[in-house]
């Protein structure tokens, strides 16, 4: 109620006027109860965070303290010098970004053959491809070990990469979108005189980039995140380690120093939560349409 | 990828791709487009081929011999499968993983959902809190384990802060029978329900506004108007939600073996881990094998038993 109007403001009813303030009293304790919420499930990450910070005699106090007598940021160098972690960060790109070109490449190849290109048999492979996102990975690890161990590549990048590049999430997530694109454009192409690799390459491709995209950023955290297969199949940590197995270790070793391992675990969290934050958007819009993301 | 090694010019594909118009000729159209469908896809099923279909089958055979690490292997039919459901410890890891999935499973449900429903468009800055939510659903969960892993150690904030407030101990999680379950549950509801909520967020804001008014005009309440109106309209999303869950709830792994490594004794040990250890801590992989197959014959039976039982509360439009 501005003071402008006030020469024209009738008196509103008396029950109007409560119930008007109710609500809005209301709503804004059911919104501080949502921001106390909020903060609780955070906080386990803001304690992350400053006990990165904190001098290592200090980590354990009671009562407990968010930030210790110094912001000790030597914790973050130390946790990069103890254990080669910057070459467990290279490495860790290195998996998941030519994990997820693969995965991008073959992807929206199929996604185009299963939506607009017609072939025998193509619905039953597409069931097929859905039916192989059921299989739990569990179940494949122990053959894909031996296999690896027929291959001579235990213990290696491509191991690390090729495996489990060829998921259906992106020939599904690919589908869907191709499908919304309309037959004109195809037809279109046809007439001036384009077949079907350039109507693809040149129509069709820079159209999908929007859910490449998405399909990028759940690949890239899937490989970032993987845990039991680097485990399995990684002997020399120190020269084929991911981030979480480098961490893994780092925790065996340095199970005491936690301001370290708070240091080394915020490392790892920086790519993927700044990921999340820049492309929330297409993320969310993505996990909404296939119900899967990274899972 | 060159236009030329997908397709030589000569081929009767390229003939056809250049014919007037395909639609006149739906027989001709349809030779013409099964090869390019299948050049397109190749690259992609061959690899699904590879490293999917024939590690299924493989894991099958694997499961049907005596098969170490390294060294010679020996067929010995179903032994393996007679081996672990006389095996204690097997039957242990069976039942943790259903105490998990029996616990983890309406927790999740309850949070996503009760916070999906909460979080309406008219909350002011919802964007943020969604994405917060969301944050520990794509950090590594290593990570993830590795922070309650400080927060449950006695001393640890969680034993600080009810110090400080009651001036008793808390429990030591972790290395308590009773409590080292509840406490992987917990952090595996943390870092696990924003998938969901925001599954369920999404399938709440398309349910039509004037069939939720015709609710409220008819007198329900917020509760009333979600399990009458919202819920119904959304059930699938739930349905496919719960189906999600309960397969990778059946997978847990990560979560005991660094918060815990399975203890104290074998109170967190699940079956990933078991058939982990057995593998390559014990090196049987015949033995691991045949208990991954266990565990994936029991999510497929949990998954159709879901399907038969959808008719019942699911409702498509």
């Amino acid at each position: 109620m501005s003071s402008g109007t006030i020469g024209r403001v009738r008196p509103a009813p008396k029950r109007v006027v409560h119930r008007a303030t109710r609500d809005r009293v209301r709503s804004g304790i059911g919104y501080a109860i949502l921001c106390l919420i909020a903060l609780a499930f955070i906080s386990p990450l803001i304690y992350m965070v400053a006990t990165s910070l904190k001098p290592a005699s200090e980590t354990f106090t009671t009562p407990p303290t968010l930030w210790g007598s110094e912001l000790r940021w030597q914790n973050y160098v130390e946790a990069f010098t103890y254990l080669p972690f910057a070459r467990f960060l290279i490495n860790g790109i290195l998996v998941a970004a030519a994990g997820t070109i693969i995965n991008m490449a073959v992807s929206v190849l199929s996604g185009y053959a299963f939506s607009r290109l017609r072939w025998r048999g193509r619905n039953t492979v597409f069931i097929l491809f859905l039916a192989t996102l059921m299989i739990p990975q569990d179940v494949l690890v122990i053959p894909m070990y031996v296999m690896m161990q027929g291959f001579g590549w235990v213990d290696t990048f491509q191991a690390l990469i090729i495996p489990w590049a060829f998921t259906a999430l992106g020939a599904f997530l690919l589908r869907q979108f191709f499908l919304t694109v309309p037959q004109e454009l195809d037809d279109a192409a046809r007439v001036d005189g384009a077949g079907t690799i350039r109507t693809f390459f040149f129509v069709m491709l820079p159209l999908a980039r929007p859910t490449l995209a998405v399909l990028a950023v759940f690949s890239f955290i899937s490989y970032w995140n993987s845990f039991l297969w680097p485990l399995i199949v990684v002997n020399d940590v120190n020269a084929h380690g991911t981030i979480p197995l480098g961490l893994q270790q780092f925790f065996g070793q340095q199970g005491s120093q936690w301001n370290l391992v708070m240091a080394a675990s915020v490392i790892s969290m920086i790519p993927t939560v700044a990921l999340l934050i820049v492309l929330q958007r297409h993320l969310v819009k993505g996990i909404v349409t296939s119900g899967l993301g990274g899972r | 990828m060159t236009t030329t090694s997908v397709a030589p010019p000569t081929t009767p594909a390229i003939a056809a791709v250049t014919a007037e118009d395909p639609r006149e000729t739906p027989g001709a159209a349809r030779g013409r487009r099964s090869w390019w469908g299948l050049a397109f896809a190749s690259p992609h099923v061959i690899g699904l081929a590879v490293f999917t279909l024939v590690p299924i089958v493989a894991s099958m055979v694997i499961s049907l011999n005596n098969w170490p690490l390294l060294g010679d292997k020996q067929f010995i039919g179903f032994d393996n499968y007679s081996k672990l459901l006389g095996d204690p410890i097997f039957r242990t890891a069976l039942l943790n993983t259903l105490l998990f999935t029996v616990l983890y499973i309406p927790l999740n449900l309850i949070v996503s959902l009760g916070l999906a429903a909460w979080l309406t468009p008219k909350i002011r800055n919802r964007h943020v809190f969604r994405v917060l939510f969301f944050i520990p659903t794509v950090t590594p969960i290593v990570a993830n384990v590795v922070v309650w892993r400080m927060l449950y150690q006695p001393g640890g904030a969680i034993d600080a802060s009810v110090q400080t407030l009651f001036g008793f101990h808390a429990p030591n999680f972790l290395a308590s029978t009773s409590w080292a379950m509840i406490a992987v549950v917990m952090m595996s509801v943390w870092q696990g329900f924003g998938y969901n909520m925001l599954i369920f967020s999404a399938a709440l804001d398309s349910v039509p506004e004037n069939l939720v008014e015709a609710a409220e005009l008819d007198g329900a309440g917020a509760w009333r108007t979600f399990w009458s109106v919202k819920f119904p309209m959304i059930s699938p999303s739930v349905f496919f939600a719960t189906m999600m869950t309960l397969i990778t709830s059946f997978q847990v792994f990560i979560q005991p073996f660094i918060l815990t490594k399975g203890g104290p004794g074998s109170s967190t040990l699940t079956l990933v881990q078991f058939i982990y250890n057995q593998g390559f801590q014990y090196q049987q992989l015949g033995l691991a094998s045949a208990g991954a197959w266990v565990l994936f014959i029991i999510i497929l039976g949990v998954t159709a038993v879901q399907f038969i039982g959808q008719k019942k509360w699911v409702h498509y439009e």
